[in-house]
């Protein structure tokens, strides 16, 4: 199965052309009983090609848990996006990123590479003071137009604080969890899987949200 | 699942960023049809012009299909902004992105826009283009039963309700299509109207060719029940007065829409709907405000409407300008 046409092969090149340092996409898959797991690797070594700065690595939840663990992943498939020192900053897709998702997913492999746009002052004062860990799960459908812009702004939050780890999870792939926090409308918006908010909403609010977990 | 790429044009041809220091000679607010169909106008008219928008495309994105733009027969929502916007980009028309407008001034000649994060943009002129937003029900539960079955965004969320049995609260065109791309994904679908149906006839016709769908016409919804999801809705039939229970595990409110005014409110003249107030050149009652489209007080919001107007209003500020000059 290809997604990518020559037509976006080509956008893709040229946005690609923007990256500044290498990076990796770590795919963990399973052996058995993962339905998606094939076209997510196909479609990431279609991503690979695009770029020389691109790399793929295929890892396996099973046989590579330390790595899993590292990078917290709980599901396949997930897609961790490590930087040209091989870290994780944050960034996981769980599911494979298409439909609409890869307006979330191109940005990501941009700013990991370290040429994302910064953030207003007035935001990383806040985030500099994050010191609790935080885990964001943006849970989105691939039909879904604003979904991205959440997933969006929760990996531009990892990517400027160690302390946060910020995740798409596909809705649908992922039932049984998106059933287990009641997602009926996307994007919704879990932190620590404690506090959530449903809709691609300002940053104020990601913040507002995440001040609630932090001891005080 | 469907796994098409949907790729944003915003990450492939870009407008440029908009310079937030420099006078513009017409700042558009809103970039959905109205507002960049000005944005064209104006530009090749010769004004310096930028676009303030909260999200490209405007309603136009959440929309499936559009089958009534004259020139092309079918055209998702998306692929037609990507028309629009790629047409806009090839002028250059700057755009400052993810920008909310919080209020505005007339300071002497200028108009200040002020963003809500407390920048302040100024021009000599602009147009209001905000478009609308869905209407709520206003029923007892509809917030408590927010993101845990009441929904507003049929593309979004339909794919949650997989094999589920679903509402659509609506009879115009909105809402039988919305039941439409729904029949295909869910169990059941229940079309629940307080009068009659407001949509296009050819519309109706598809809806019913559709075996798993049921619809209550004169039927009016009083209350979202349940918990903590929802289980259904209570109704009330308006010719025998009774009330029943129709269960459901979701409902998609599509009945109407509401203008995104509330940052003109005391600025600009409104009607009793908040919608602003324009004659047939797009004036406003502050002379060099302009607004056109859905939160203007025009009647039937269209999107070849919404841009047709959005055109109106940048001839108009084009002669407004040139008299200034
Ligand atoms: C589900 C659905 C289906 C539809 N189907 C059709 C169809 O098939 N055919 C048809 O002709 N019409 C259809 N319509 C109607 C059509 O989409 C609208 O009439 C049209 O989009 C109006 O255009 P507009 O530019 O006036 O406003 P909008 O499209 O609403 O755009 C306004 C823009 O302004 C932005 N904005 C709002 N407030 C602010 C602020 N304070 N600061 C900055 N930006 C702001 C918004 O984010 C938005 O991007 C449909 C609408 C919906 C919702």
């Amino acid at each position: 199965m290809s997604l990518l046409n020559e037509q976006l092969q080509g956008q893709l090149r040229t946005i690609f052309a923007d990256m500044k340092n290498d990076m990796t996409l770590a795919v963990f898959t399973q052996k058995d009983g993962c339905e998606t797991c094939e076209d997510t690797v196909s479609f990431m070594k279609e991503i690979e090609a695009l770029s020389d700065k691109i790399h793929f690595e295929a890892l396996d939840i099973d046989a590579d848990q330390e790595r899993a663990k590292a990078y917290n992943v709980k599901m396949v498939p997930s897609i961790v996006m490590l930087n040209d020192k091989k870290e994780y900053l944050g960034i996981k897709f769980n599911g494979i990123p298409a439909g609409h998702e890869i307006n979330s997913f191109i940005p990501a492999i941009l700013e990991v590479s370290g040429a994302g746009e910064a953030l207003p002052e007035s935001f990383l004062n806040q985030i500099s003071a994050i010191k609790d860990p935080v885990n964001i799960k943006v849970f989105v459908t691939l039909s879904c137009p604003h979904c991205a812009g959440a997933v969006q702004k929760a990996h531009k939050l990892a990517l400027e604080s160690p302390m946060i780890d910020a995740e798409m999870v596909e809705a649908q792939t992922f039932y049984a969890l998106s059933d287990q926090f009641n997602v009926s409308s996307v994007p919704k918006i879990v932190i620590n899987d404690q506090y959530e908010f449903v809709g691609n909403q300002p940053l104020e609010v990601f913040l507002e949200e995440i001040a609630k977990t932090q001891s005080a | 699942m469907e796994l098409k790429l949907n790729m944003d044009l915003g990450n492939s041809k870009k407008m440029p960023g908009l310079d937030k220091t420099k006078v513009f000679d017409l700042l558009i607010v809103g970039s959905g049809p109205a507002g960049l169909n000005a944005a064209l106008y104006a530009k090749r008219k010769g004004l310096s012009v930028g676009l303030v928008g909260k999200k490209t495309g405007g309603q136009v994105i959440d929309t499936t299909s559009v089958e009534n733009y004259l020139g092309f027969e079918f055209k998702t929502g998306e692929d037609l902004i990507k028309e629009f916007s790629q047409h806009v980009a090839s002028l250059e028309v700057p755009l400052l992105k993810d920008a909310e407008v919080a209020s505005l001034e007339k300071v002497e000649d200028w108009i200040h826009i002020n963003l809500s994060t407390g920048e302040v943009l100024e021009a000599r002129s602009v147009i209001l283009a905000t478009g609308s937003r869905p209407r709520r029900l206003g029923v007892k539960g509809e917030d408590d039963f927010l993101g845990k079955g009441v929904a507003y965004c049929a593309i979004c969320d339909g794919p949650l309700f997989e094999g589920l049995d679903v509402i659509v609260a609506g009879g115009g065109n909105s809402a039988v299509e919305a039941a439409i791309d729904l029949a295909k994904i869910a169990n059941s679908v229940t079309l629940v109207h307080r009068s009659q149906f407001r949509a296009d006839q050819i519309v109706i016709d598809k809806l019913n060719t559709y075996s798993n769908v049921k619809v209550h016409l004169e039927t009016e919804i009083i209350e979202v029940q349940g918990g903590p999801l929802m289980s259904g809705i209570v109704v009330k039939d308006k010719a025998t007065g009774e009330t029943r229970t129709i269960e459901a595990n979701g409902l998609f409110v599509e009945i109407g829409y509401l203008p995104n005014s509330g940052y003109a409110k005391g600025f600009v003249q409104m009607n009793n709907k908040e919608e602003i107030i324009v004659n047939a050149l797009n004036e406003t009652s502050v002379p060099g405000v302009f607004a056109a489209g859905d939160v203007t007080d025009i009647p039937y919001k269209q999107i070849i409407i919404a841009a047709s107007e959005g055109a109106k209003a940048a001839l108009t500020a084009n002669d407004y300008i040139n008299r200034l000059k």
